[in-house]
């Protein structure tokens, strides 16, 4: 073959290549989300009915006591901001798996994939994608907790960004990990009866743990099981400018293994072949 | 899985050209669906500056072929060679020198058209500027550069296709694919589609790939694949092929290859 005149000799991509191709994946993610306001709304109104409505009702029912990284006694309200930051999270990380549905259905999927980058990398760009977009709606939420009287020190807007990074991948990539056994796009409510609600309320979102282990201590070994939970754990101390060693330590590696499984599940010669042809055959 | 391993047989070219490495290879393709067998032991060549026809019905099996030229399945059996470059082994080698057009329309609607160019430059690692000046260039050339800035969503069908047939040429590949480009256009945009691809050919040696299931849109000079039921059952010069089926016209051919009803009008 090497003598053959016509092959073109291999070069591979440089680094600008990547990362030219990094940037425009999240610029048409971003694209597309400027575009679909009512996305954002949600996005947002979501975590405010829990902050306004189900804090403020449950302020009187739930007594924190002084639990790390808080210094003081503390409202309701600041103990759960943590929790709606990784809820925004978790539905951004399972609304990008569902566009990821849609666009496999539309075709959409295929302009990705055919690129000549490695598909790993593709993913993983989609997927910082997705977390950069999570970050908009968070710092969005904070800004109005912020009128809420939900202060966090000012270093805290800036030492949670690396937290929130982190946790964005790894509901990102668990969603993707999901995207690729969904079917069809109908499947999706299943996602939230069986992802999302039962990953939000069993973890440390809405209580402190201890509280639960008074309740009911399988339940409390349910929730220090759930990775969620250490989502918002790492958020929490990062919004006080402390590390969680053992949530980072569990979010990093969780981040890990769903990326691998994500990225292996999209691989042409398992996940996508298994399920015949994508649109129309003919 | 349940496939059977065929012999990778060399196959006669249509235009025996030992020197070429062909634009594009498949050499004994095979491929199933769990016990549904989708292609069975393919083998054709595209030469570069060729138009070669992939004819089939619905079902023929096209789409999985295309599926599996573009990586988006796994190749079970066999081997596909994009100018030498195997897409199994070195998928981004072989896939910087192709350009798609799929069948569903894949363009993000609610984008401009110069943004989905710019998106689709980003994912092939050109940079920014380069992309801009291409996007310019192509949009000139399909004659749409005055709509650069409107979404896509408010373009015809035949407008999108044009752009997705620049959109594919971004990256200036040396083969194209096109699956049933012309399918729910009206004449007119069919016969620019057509007439484009072809200048394509003949001004740019890029080697064409066309899937359809029309016969009127095959000369005299294409090549033709016969795909019936995942088999190619003949393959060469169009003319070559029309005359050893003992048929005047393409439409007859077909139909004595496989057997199919025909319907009037030039489609199947």
């Amino acid at each position: 073959m090497s003598s053959i005149t016509t092959r073109e000799a291999p070069r591979g991509f440089s680094a600008a290549e990547y990362m030219t191709c990094l940037t425009g994946i999240v610029w048409r993610e971003g694209l597309r989300f400027l575009h679909q306001r009512e996305r954002f709304v949600s996005a947002l109104v979501r975590p405010l009915v829990w902050l306004f409505i189900f804090a403020a009702g449950f302020r009187q029912v739930l007594g924190i006591s002084i639990i790390p990284p808080y210094e003081t006694y503390i409202l309701y309200e600041v103990f759960i901001a943590p929790g709606l930051m990784a809820m925004i999270q978790l539905f951004n990380g399972m609304q990008s798996s569902l566009s990821m549905v849609y666009d496999r259905e539309m075709g959409n999927m295929r302009t990705l994939l055919v690129s000549p980058l490695p598909r790993g990398y593709l993913l993983f760009c989609k997927l910082l994608a997705g977390t950069a977009v999570s970050l908009l709606q968070v710092y969005a939420f904070l800004l109005i907790a912020w009128f809420w009287d939900i202060t966090p020190p000012p270093i805290g807007y800036l030492t949670v960004l690396p937290a929130l990074i982190l946790s964005g991948l790894m509901l990102g990539s668990l969603g993707m990990l999901i995207s690729s056994g969904i079917k069809q796009l109908e499947n999706f409510a299943g996602v939230m009866n069986f992802v999302i609600f039962p990953m939000f309320f069993a973890s440390s979102a809405l209580y402190p743990l201890w509280r639960v282990q008074e309740g009911s201590p399988y339940l409390y070994y349910l929730c220090e099981a759930n990775p969620f939970t250490h989502a918002v754990e790492l958020i929490r101390f990062a919004l006080y400018g402390q590390i969680n060693w053992i949530s980072l330590a569990v979010v990093a590696t969780c981040t890990i293994v769903f990326m691998i499984g994500a990225i292996y599940a999209y691989d042409p010669s398992r996940g996508l072949a298994r399920r015949g042809p994508a649109g129309g055959e003919g | 899985m349940t496939s059977p391993a065929p012999i990778a047989e060399q196959r006669e070219t249509s235009q025996p050209d030992p020197a070429a490495v062909p634009a594009l290879s498949i050499d004994g393709v095979s491929h199933a669906y769990g016990p549904r067998r989708a292609l069975m032991d393919v083998s054709f060549n595209v030469q570069p500056a060729s138009f070669t026809a992939l004819l089939g019905l619905n079902g023929a099996g096209k789409s999985t072929l295309f599926s599996l030229i573009t990586r988006l399945f796994g190749i079970q059996t066999g081997r596909v060679g994009i100018f030498g470059h195997d897409v199994g082994k070195s998928p981004g080698e072989a896939l910087r020198l192709l350009g798609v057009v799929f069948q569903p329309r894949t363009l993000d609607l609610d984008l401009s058209l110069t943004q989905n160019l710019l998106y689709h430059a980003a994912l092939h690692g050109i940079s920014r500027r380069e992309a801009a000046a291409r996007s310019v260039e192509l949009l000139n050339r399909i004659g749409l550069a005055e709509r650069a800035g409107s979404k896509v969503r408010d373009l015809s069908g035949g407008q999108m296709r044009r752009l997705e047939i620049a959109r594919a040429l971004l990256h200036r590949p040396r083969l194209l694919l096109l699956d049933e480009p012309t399918v729910g256009l009206d004449v007119k945009a069919r016969a620019d589609i057509i007439s484009h691809v072809r200048q394509l050919v003949s001004e740019q040696g890029i080697g064409v790939l066309w899937a359809t299931h029309l016969f009127d849109e095959i000369m005299a000079g294409d090549d033709l694949v016969v795909l019936h039921q995942g088999k190619v059952l003949a393959q060469g010069p169009m003319s070559r092929v029309v005359a050893e089926a003992g048929a005047q016209d393409v439409n007859t051919a077909f139909m004595r290859l496989t057997g199919a009803q025909v319907m009037p009008g030039g489609g199947a």
